[in-house]
């Protein structure tokens, strides 16, 4: 079986703010880190690997230095590691993502399954993995918390609703997105972690995976972020002080409408 | 690419601290772009000697957008009820409509649907599109993307909603891809730009901690999830008039693959903290599980229900259904009462418009007090038994 996983490295989100008074983003001491839902899809994709057999290819799209997410990976169990990069794909929304990274995998050629992070925390849109699916022509699922059972031919999930969950079956090749119920990820082993350091990862540009100019990056983007700026914060506040005795008495006091 | 015209350039370092992301720094007197650049155009914009620039080799492909017109939302059904979210994106479609003097319609498919027409036109629909089939009486995203697919590209609407829910987020990605449309995800906001007709979308992004307005400016229609509970429903008025259609989509559209085995719906958390009018949340500190006891009783006493943060959620003290935030739900109570919560924007986000904020913290400094209407400051195990003290008095 040959399970691709798409792995995202991202800024970790909570560090990320806008200075209030530049009004630009204060970036200092932010780390990037792998996509916290892409290490349950890989977590998800060795423990498939492992019962029924074959490869993980882990791929991502990114700057240079993403390559470091994908030793990462090899570490945690991954194959091998396939890094998307060029400049040309810079300013992409999730539209171009989800056609340059069809385009690597078709590169690729034949897979069964492709799992991906239900979304990536730096714009949690959660919208790649459909994009990917509706590109590859496969049947696909979101935000599945469990693997029922796996065979050669199809997979059983459960999916996550608003109100409960589904159970699916889908026929393979397909493609899904999982949140973080569906396993615990792992440690990279001391093995692996050798193994991370010398796995040669293979670069593919724009031209390698035959994609189209008007597709990629900006240009291939239909959304543009035209504006950027801090949540507002709220006007009309009243903070008490005294004893709480004090404090309370006047917060019933405001309340006593609402009661 | 990021051009920098090196002649224009006085290396004064705006654009460096302009950049989000680290893609620009000064060196030798110039601007120097590196890999990590998104042209996401903020260096652009600040740059008072207009020294940058970007420039696209390629334009994307076009479509006339004039032949796009009207709004349309796409209303949720599942286990024999539309979503309530379905008429909040109603409320807010109805608002853009009139802005741009177009036609509000709604597309609903199900498996048996006919009787929420009226209420649907009740709640600010013109037309009512209903798609009934067997088939569409449980999700599905293969039959679900085909069915909208197919009524989108008839109806050529130059706007479409959808809710932020796991149906929503799940089925338009793949439709936005199928048609080449630009889509933006859990928007927050939504308006009409006066000079152009333009739908303005604003959402949360890095975990809430900053805002982003997005436009779709060449293609159609333009597309947005809208997370639920952002948008008020408008006021049902029965006087309303609206078409109500039964469309027929070709047979190859309802051909799924996916099959569904069984459908579970969760009972053990009865209350759904998005339906109730009061809230009060507990946080990290409430140090151990046993603080929820004390939640429970004030949320019984104001005939509440009880939310948290991601921190109790996180340490056990209490399932994750209660959980309010970014990645959590969103609320929109009358009162919500935070308990020994710090304020995060992550949390922030989803509880900020509610009616009234009240805060309890011993910490003054904590960011929730720049979001509470009333705040007090001290140990909540002193002040909240004495709240459901003051409260039980009134009563009596
Ligand atoms: C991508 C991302 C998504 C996230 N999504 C969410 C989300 O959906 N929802 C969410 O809530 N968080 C979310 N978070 C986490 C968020 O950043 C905060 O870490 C979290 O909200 C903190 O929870 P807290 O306020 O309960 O805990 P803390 O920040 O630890 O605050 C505890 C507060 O309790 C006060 N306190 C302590 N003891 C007492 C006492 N005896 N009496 C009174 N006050 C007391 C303290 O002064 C402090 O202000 C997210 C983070 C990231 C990075
Ligand atoms: N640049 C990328 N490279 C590889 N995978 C990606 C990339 N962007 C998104 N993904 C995948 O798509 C999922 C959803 O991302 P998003 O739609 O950006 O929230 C992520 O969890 C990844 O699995």
């Amino acid at each position: 079986m040959h399970i691709i996983v798409c792995v995202k490295q991202v800024p970790d989100a909570k560090d990320v703010r806008l200075d209030p008074v530049t009004n630009t983003l204060a970036r200092e001491g932010v780390d990037s880190i792998m996509n916290p839902y892409d290490r349950h899809a890989l977590e998800e994709a060795v423990a498939i690997k492992e019962q029924q057999g074959g490869t993980v290819t882990v791929i991502t799209m990114g700057p240079p230095q993403a390559e470091a997410v994908l030793r990462e990976a090899i570490a945690c169990g991954a194959d091998d590691g396939v890094l998307i990069s060029d400049r040309a794909f810079a300013g992409a929304d999730t539209w171009a993502t989800s056609y340059t990274l069809a385009n690597a995998v078709k590169t690729l050629g034949a897979f069964d399954l492709i799992l991906c992070g239900k979304q990536a925390i730096d714009g949690d849109t959660a919208q790649v993995g459909p994009g990917l699916a509706y590109r590859l022509q496969v049947p696909f699922a979101t935000c599945i918390q469990k693997t029922r059972k796996v065979s050669s031919a199809s997979i059983e999930v459960e999916r996550m609703m608003d109100d409960g969950f589904d159970v699916l079956r889908l026929p393979l090749p397909a493609l899904m997105t999982v949140v973080k119920d569906i396993n615990e990820p792992r440690v990279a082993s001391l093995k692996g972690k050798m193994k991370a350091k010398k796995a040669e990862i293979r670069k593919f540009s724009a031209a390698d995976i035959g994609a189209d100019p008007q597709c990629i990056g900006l240009a291939g983007s239909p959304t543009q972020v035209v504006r950027v700026f801090s949540p507002e914060a709220r006007g009309d506040r009243k903070i008490f002080s005294g004893s709480v005795e004090e404090q309370v008495d006047q917060l019933v006091e405001c309340l006593k409408a609402y009661l | 690419m990021l051009i920098i015209h090196s002649d224009k350039c006085t290396a004064c370092g705006i654009c460096e601290t302009s950049c989000a992301f680290g893609a620009i720094t000064i060196q030798n007197d110039c601007a120097v772009v590196n890999e990590c650049c998104t042209l996401c155009g903020a260096c652009v914009e600040n740059c008072p000697t207009q020294a940058l620039s970007i420039e696209t080799a390629e334009k994307r492909k076009q479509v006339d957008i004039d032949n796009y017109s009207g709004i349309m939302v796409f209303a949720e059904y599942r286990h024999g009820d539309v979503a309530p979210v379905s008429y909040e994106l109603l409320g807010i479609g109805r608002k853009l409509a009139d802005k741009r003097g177009v036609k509000l319609s709604v597309v609903l498919p199900g498996g048996n649907v006919t009787s929420y027409a009226s209420g649907l036109i009740a709640a600010g629909a013109d037309t009512v599109l209903l798609v009934e089939h067997p088939m569409l009486e449980q999700f599905r995203e293969d039959i679900y993307a085909a069915v909208l697919e197919q009524v989108i590209g008839e109806h050529k609407p130059e706007v479409v909603l959808a809710g932020a829910t796991a149906i929503g987020r799940s089925v338009i990605p793949y439709v936005a891809n199928a048609i080449d449309a630009g889509l933006t995800a859990d928007c927050t906001r939504l308006e009409i730009r006066e000079e152009d007709g333009m739908l303005l979308q604003t959402r949360p992004a890095f975990g809430g901690n900053i805002m982003a307005t997005i436009e779709c400016p060449h293609t159609r229609p333009q597309m947005a999830t809208v997370r639920p509970k952002v948008m008020a429903p408008a006021v049902p008025d029965l006087s309303r008039t609206g078409e109500i259609f039964q469309v027929q989509v070709p047979e190859r559209c309802l051909q799924s693959k996916i099959e569904v085995l069984d459908s579970v719906i969760n009972h053990d958390d009865q209350v759904n903290i998005q339906e109730v009018e009061t809230l009060v949340a507990g946080g990290r500190g409430l140090e151990s599980e046993k603080g929820f006891t004390l939640i429970r009783a004030l949320a019984h006493e104001l005939g509440g229900a009880v939310a948290a943060s991601r921190a109790a959620v996180d340490s056990g003290w209490i399932p994750y259904p209660h959980q309010v935030g970014q990645t959590g739900k969103t609320v929109s109570p009358k009162l919500y009462i935070a308990c020994g919560i710090s304020g995060a924007v992550q949390h922030a986000v989803g509880m900020q418009s509610a009616e009234i904020v009240v805060a309890i913290n011993r910490d003054s400094e904590a960011p929730i007090f720049n979001i509470a209407t009333y705040g007090v400051v001290g140990d909540l195990y002193e002040v909240v038994p004495q709240l459901i003290k003051r409260l039980q008095e009134i009563k009596k």
